[in-house]
């Protein structure tokens, strides 16, 4: 795959196997790819439902997050993966582009980016176990704010680890020539929807949390 | 040359939409420390946050260039589940309002 022509997957590629063109205009597999973010958005909806009702039948939900370093340290994590997202959105581009050392450049900077947020989610967590955050105890009063926080913080950080893994994958089999700019660009609709869960997760657990003095 | 000229305007677009989502996240910080009430700074964050949503789906997953077909059969559906389990807060009200007292 030398050239940027089969990398490069044209409207001509996008048909079923008998050669109909898709009613959407996409690859099955492009097709896949949202049918499992839609279904993704339902569970993470379930878990921040599940977390906003543990709340409200709460007399008294914990606000644990001082502006430093939970909430700065947050906020950084949003613009790390805001970043990610963008790093993405310029490796899908260069694949549509055909250019393949640029794709797997701009993967590999998703993938680091990717790397630091887990890093800097764990950091929080830590801090969190180091105050007697437990899953079913903590210092506040409220047993159930541990397994809310670490649930649905704990799924996206699967997800994040989950993509970083396909990343890489997607980022070899570009190397090697065995990926093309469709692959790429599925990976990327994984990995933005990850950016977007962490949108709501950010302020509803995070900001409506805030430590008050 | 027009492929050039194409390829400078959207990478323009992706930083644009990506300044606007780090300036929208800071804004949101920015709310949740203007000691509002409970109700108005839930609704100004979730307007923000839906607002960073579409960003999102429309510019870096590209949802906006897809068929008609596609968006209406994915975001309506998605929309709605999401809508409907919304259902329990009122249950989760009344908990916290017939909890016998402590002691």
């Amino acid at each position: 795959m030398a050239t940027g022509e089969v990398f490069n997957v044209g409207s001509a590629h996008r048909q079923t196997p008998l050669g109909v063109s898709s009613p959407y205009g996409i690859t099955s597999r492009k097709l896949c790819m949202w049918l499992f973010i839609a279904s993704d958005a339902m569970t993470f909806g379930a878990l921040m439902v599940a977390y906003g009702y543990l709340r409200v039948g709460s007399a008294q939900w914990p606000r644990p997050f001082d502006f430093s370093p939970s909430i700065l340290n947050a906020t950084t994590m949003t613009f790390v993966l805001l970043t990610s997202s963008l790093t993405m959105a310029m490796a899908v581009r260069a694949a549509r582009g055909s250019n393949r050392s640029s794709t797997i450049q701009w993967l590999l900077a998703t993938l680091a980016l990717g790397i630091l947020f887990v890093v800097l989610h764990l950091r929080e967590w830590a801090g969190l176990y180091h105050e007697g955050v437990r899953l079913f105890q903590n210092p506040w009063g409220t047993p159930n704010f541990g397994a809310a926080f670490f649930s649905l913080t704990g799924l996206h950080i699967f997800h994040v680890s989950a993509g970083v893994i396909y990343l890489a994958c997607v980022a070899i089999g570009v190397g090697r020539g065995t990926t093309n700019s469709d692959d790429v660009e599925i990976s990327g609709l994984y990995w933005c929807f990850v950016d977007l869960v962490w949108m709501f997760v950010f302020p509803l657990v995070y900001l409506m949390s805030i430590r008050i003095a | 040359m027009t492929e050039t000229v194409d390829d400078a305007k959207s990478a323009k677009g992706i930083l644009f939409v990506w300044l606007v989502l780090v300036a929208s996240t800071l804004l949101e910080v920015f709310v949740a420390y203007r000691h509002l009430s409970g109700t108005l700074t839930l609704v100004l964050l979730l307007t923000l946050a839906v607002v960073n949503g579409y960003f999102i789906v429309a510019f870096f997953m590209h949802l906006k260039d897809e068929r008609r077909s596609l968006i209406l059969t994915l975001v309506p559906a998605t929309i709605y589940v999401l809508a409907m389990m919304n259902m329990l807060f009122p249950d989760g009200i009344r908990l916290h309002l017939m909890k016998p007292p402590l002691h």
